[in-house]
């Protein structure tokens, strides 16, 4: 110990704790963070199993007959391609209050339970359905479809589909690897933040050609390797003033240092 | 080098140990001598002949490792496909003909520049030479003669006694100059006249989808909508890229109770409104629209204007709100312009104050 302390004003000592501090932090909280919470569930595959599942497991937030309530939104009208979109991305059921559900690896329900519960929702109102396999298969226009996402997408998802910060924490999402069925129902019902882009605004060719554009992107390869998460000119500034400056620094440094 | 390591002196030098101080005068010199330069020390490669040897093998070994990477590089070159690719550690998955490329290259000119200067800094002279600075006036002689000179000259052309050449070559002198200050101005371009201050919208003119150019029915705008508008005929334009930049127009659908200034209602239909999209600040395309918070957000520089107060700026660095563009509806239920941009669209320029 007494070792240790002798070394405490060493100027490699302020880097060492600065590290142990986050990497403290970093593992803290990825054992603390809250997780969601283990549903269990039923199956059966009619329309009161979805009423059943609705009940157990979406009713605290959106009340019982999906009317909405303080902390949940109405249900009624959003239609079943909203149910599909939130719980088959684990969008839903929310981890945690926060100031927007993040998506999530862990899908809670099978494809047939989200089915049952899409086919409930669906009968509180009128609103979009989940898209035909032919406008999300993703064989379209790319070019068009670069196009359309430059024009209607690219401002909040970035040029490369990489997503980007929005206000007070909030932010829009990657579509990097996201499947076509949920890229085409997230237009279709604005979830969250996203505004709406009906099938006047772009038509269900429109959104397949913006699929087909995004997966794409997903299987194009990177010439020069690290993208830097292709943020654009923050990351590749932060890369510059860190790595680029320090090796100037480093080099001056020697340049002034006279040889012993 | 005499002069290294000159004592200063004088009674106004404090003692050795005693801290300088600045009240007071006994504390400090009243003025400081110039301490010189410090002793010279000699390298190691200066002493030891081995040493020397030493630093001489280290600088041929760096020019060697130059060479050996503009060969790989000449290699690597013509033997690498350009479309293998490798995993590379830290890198992941690139261009193998970019990296070794890339990599031989900067080592080949980086050890160029390395042997360079830990030659200079081993083996060549070190030694510290201080020279004094040359009077820069002329001496009196000199400055004599040249006066002299000009004089005699003046004399000799008799540009005194011919007043006539005097005043004939000022004039074509003068003259000769206009011609170069009226390319350099009249290469500036044509005058902006009004272009800054107006943008391609007139009035009647139909709300386009961008890209495709599709009119925009106003059922089509359906609650919590955004679309993204050019003006009808615009891709006609003969200078396209320049009218779509100013031209640029958001369309936004919110609950008409939500908008909390009347000029913004009477100016949208129904609680669909249309703002250009052009950032007051520095003139980036403002898109970000939250549909919950009704903010449009600017990705350049966070500006966000606030949809419900006719686009009020609430955070960021512009300074007016984004221009409203007055929009009906006409008799086949298009949404068409009601009047073109009543004020510049975009960022401050001069006249604009």
């Amino acid at each position: 110990m007494k070792a240790l302390g002798s070394h405490r004003r060493h100027p490699a000592a302020i880097v060492i704790l600065l590290l142990l501090g986050l990497i403290a932090t970093g593992g803290l909280y990825s054992l603390l963070a809250p997780r969601a919470a283990q549903a269990a569930v039923a199956t059966t595959d009619d329309m009161t199993a979805g009423r059943t599942l609705f009940l157990a497991n979406c009713a605290t937030c959106h009340g019982i007959s999906g009317q909405g309530a303080k902390i949940g939104p109405s249900l009624v009208g959003v239609g079943a391609a909203a149910v599909d979109f939130q719980v088959g991305t684990g969008r839903m059921p929310l981890a945690g209050p926060g100031v927007q559900a993040p998506s999530s690896k862990q899908v809670m329900f099978t494809n047939q339970e989200i089915a049952s519960m899409a086919a409930y929702v669906a009968t509180l109102g009128p609103g979009p359905s989940i898209p035909e396999s032919q406008y999300t298969n993703g064989d379209g226009n790319i070019a068009m479809g670069n196009e359309l996402f430059k024009v209607n997408c690219a401002m909040c998802h970035n040029f490369a589909g990489s997503g980007g910060a929005l206000t007070r924490g909030k932010y829009a999402p990657s579509l990097r690897n996201v499947t076509g069925n949920h890229i085409y129902e997230a237009m279709a019902t604005g979830p969250q933040s996203m505004p709406v882009f009906n099938d006047q605004n772009l038509s269900p060719t429109d959104k397949n050609d913006i699929i087909s554009y995004l997966h794409d992107l997903d299987k194009s390869k990177n010439p020069g390797g690290l993208s830097l998460g292709n943020l654009g000119p923050v990351s590749e500034g932060m890369f510059v003033w860190v790595f680029g400056l320090g090796l100037l620094v480093g080099a001056a440094v020697w340049l002034g240092s006279k040889a012993a | 080098m005499s002069e290294h390591g000159t004592e200063p002196a004088g009674e106004h030098v404090s003692q050795p140990g005693t801290p300088a101080r600045l009240e007071g005068s006994d504390g400090i010199p009243e003025r400081f001598t110039n301490p010189g330069l410090p002793p010279h020390v000699s390298r190691s490669a200066d002493l030891d002949e081995k040493a020397a040897h030493r630093a001489e093998r280290q600088v041929a070994t760096l020019f060697s490792i130059s060479m050996v990477a503009t060969v790989i590089f000449l290699v690597a070159y013509f033997a690498i496909d350009q479309k293998t690719y490798q995993f590379i550690p830290g890198i992941g998955q690139a261009s193998l003909s970019n990296i070794v490329l890339g990599v031989s290259l900067g080592v080949s000119l980086l050890c160029i520049g390395v042997g360079a200067v830990h030659w200079a800094k081993t083996l060549m002279p070190d030694a510290e030479v201080t020279e004094a600075r040359h009077p820069q006036r002329s001496s009196d002689q000199a400055r004599r003669d040249a006066v002299q000179t000009i004089a005699a000259g003046g004399t000799a052309s008799q540009l005194g006694r011919r007043p006539l050449i005097k005043y004939t070559l000022g004039g074509a002198l003068g003259l000769f100059a206009i011609p170069l200050v009226v390319q350099l101005a009249g290469s500036l371009g044509p005058l902006p006249k009004d272009d800054l201050s107006t943008t391609f919208w007139r009035k009647g003119m139909r709300l386009m989808r961008d890209p495709e150019m599709t009119p925009i029915n106003v059922t089509d705008v359906t609650l919590g909508s955004v679309f993204h508008v050019l003006p009808e005929g615009i891709d006609k334009s003969p200078h396209v890229l320049e009218e779509k930049a100013k031209a640029a127009v958001i369309l936004i659908s919110l609950p008409a109770a939500v908008i909390k200034i009347p000029k913004e209602r009477d100016w949208g239909h129904e609680g669909i409104v249309a703002y250009s999209k052009i950032c007051t600040h520095v003139g980036c395309p403002v898109g970000l629209y939250e549909h919950r918070t009704h903010h449009l957000l600017c990705p350049c520089h966070q500006s966000t204007f606030d949809v419900t107060q006719d686009c009020a700026v609430i955070f960021g660095p512009a300074h007016r709100p984004l221009p409203q563009l007055k929009i009906t509806v006409d008799a086949q239920g298009y949404l068409i312009a009601a009047a073109p941009f009543l004020e510049p669209v975009g960022p401050s320029f001069w006249e604009r104050g």
